[in-house]
């Protein structure tokens, strides 16, 4: 048995003519924290929704467990959980209708019951439970991530994927969800794959860090490996200078 | 430089029928899937129950007025036309025929396209541009047969309900315009009414309406979950969503009155 839960090699796709994956190979070791970062454009969205299943690639191989998920009839979900950018918490649904969608939907509990568990979960993320009966939109962005996160590992999933989970946010807010992320994944012994721009984030969440850079993995490391780098690229994306090899399309 | 400016010429001239080819080819795509997951469990009772509600009770009060004005318009308008012939015999059954096999179907369709087929587009729209859409797969819920089905569903069902309702509204209309205007008897109008119904006209106008039920389901809800780019693609949805199910209604109307009546 392999000791990477991901494994994704030479992965295609574009959208029309814009050539938006053009090869990339990632390997996530299992229980480790991955991010990748990258600018605005790169493709980060679409690697993860490729790895998802919601995007199919045109090329390319994406294996979880050794087992090829590209177009595979296979639910491959239930191992995963996913914090969306904007939370995505479904509007017509309360809070913790939101955090207990899949008990609701998938297993024999009784609603009282899956309240409960909820409402276990919301504390877990920093939540009181008077928060459970509210309607998502009367939350903060800060509130809406810590919904989203307990409605992701609520199924204590193996895999959980989080997308920009700081953007949005004010810092203070930003290294709130950061030490959430780190502590429920450690929590559940779960392998993460995160996309950021925040460099912040980055270096506090991760284990190991990939820069996208046009559809490509240009650069993998540590996050003392990254400091020393003197990969061009990376030194200008992480010192956040407009000088360098990247030269953004305005 | 010549070659190059027929291949833009060339281009351009084609990319409308292809991009329309490509659309179909979604379209159907969207609708074989619709229609399949109509079928497969998991039901989502309590969805459908909200659509029903929604669709059918919410609908009520604009289904009603349309098809009572049409119902009196109907009587006026036959009267004025055919009076010197002895009109009064005529008004009942032309507005039973003209409500109950057209009026009531097209014009509640037309009503409900704009009221449901708009706020269907708008909120699958919004959730596909806040990656709610997205979500539910991830929380292994099937968007076509949790936000689809029970939609077509509720629709299918509902319509022809509504539609029988407009039709009792509509002569009705005919009736108040019939006896407290024209003076015509009650106990005559009537008997009229009662004498001139057929099953065939009733059975078409509900098997209308529950086409017309599919059309707005369905494009409301294609509409919407092909919508992207924020705010302007939901509005776009929303438009394209009632100007094609409007459309479609009108086609299939003709369509199925001549199923039901072509000789």
């Amino acid at each position: 048995m392999s000791e990477n839960k991901i494994e994704i090699r030479n992965l295609y796709k574009a959208f029309g003519r814009k050539q938006v994956l053009n090869g990339v190979d990632l390997d996530v070791k299992k229980g480790e924290s991955l991010v990748v970062i990258g600018g605005s454009g790169t493709g980060k969205s679409v690697l993860i929704k490729c790895i998802q299943g919601l995007l199919v690639p045109d090329k390319g191989s994406i294996k979880i467990d050794g087992e090829e998920t590209v177009e595979t009839s296979k639910n491959i979900h239930q191992k995963m959980g996913m914090l969306f950018q904007g939370a995505a918490l479904f509007d017509s649904l309360s809070v913790w209708e939101n955090v207990a969608f899949v008990p609701l939907q998938h297993s024999k509990i009784s609603r009282k019951e899956a309240k409960n568990e909820a409402i276990k979960v919301l504390k877990q993320v920093g939540l009181a439970a008077d928060v459970a009966d509210l309607s998502p939109a009367e939350l903060s962005g800060g509130m809406q991530k810590r919904v989203g996160l307990a409605r992701a590992i609520i199924t204590r999933p193996e895999i959980i994927f989080f997308d920009e989970p700081t953007t949005g946010l004010d810092p203070i807010m930003a290294d709130v969800i950061n030490d959430l992320i780190i502590e429920s994944a450690k929590g559940l012994g779960a392998t993460t794959l995160t996309i950021t721009h925040d460099m912040a984030s980055a270096r506090k969440i991760a284990d190991r860090i990939a820069m996208l850079y046009q559809g490509r993995i240009i650069w993998i490391g540590t996050v003392a490996e990254m400091e020393e780098s003197d990969n061009p690229y990376l030194r200008q994306f992480i010192t956040g200078s407009s000088q360098g090899p990247i030269k953004m399309e305005v | 430089m010549l070659k190059k400016t027929f291949e833009t010429f060339l281009q351009t001239l084609g990319r409308a029928p292809v991009g329309f080819i490509v659309s179909l080819g979604y379209f159907s795509q969207f609708v074989a899937k619709s229609v399949y997951n109509c079928f497969m469990p998991p039901f989502y009772f309590k969805l459908f129950g909200k659509q029903f509600l929604n669709i059918g009770f919410y609908s009520l009060p604009v289904v009603g007025l349309t098809t009572l004005f049409a119902g009196m318009v109907i009587a006026i308008q036959t009267y004025s036309g055919i009076s010197e012939y002895g009109a009064e015999s005529v008004v009942a059954s032309v507005v039973l025929i003209s409500v109950t096999r057209e009026l009531a179907p097209v014009l509640s369709a037309l009503m409900v396209a704009g009221r449901i087929g708009a706020a269907m587009a708008a909120e699958i729209g919004t959730m596909r541009v806040t990656e709610q859409i997205d979500a539910l797969v991830t929380l292994s819920a099937n968007p076509f047969r949790y936000l689809i089905a029970p939609r077509i569903w509720a629709a299918i069902i509902v319509m022809p309900l509504l539609v029988l309702f407009g039709d009792i509204i509509g002569i009705f209309g005919g009736y108040l315009v019939g006896v407290y205007k024209l003076d015509f008897n009650p106990a005559n109008y009537i008997n009229n009414t009662m004498n001139n119904m057929e099953a065939v006209g009733i059975i078409m106008g509900v098997v209308k309406a529950a086409v017309f039920g599919f059309i707005i389901a369905v494009m409301g809800c294609y509409h919407g979950y092909r919508s992207k780019g924020g705010a302007q693609g939901v509005g776009e949805a929303t438009t394209n969503a009632v100007v094609t199910s409007s459309i479609l209604i009108l086609v299939f109307n003709y369509l199925i009155t001549e199923l039901f009546f072509a000789r």
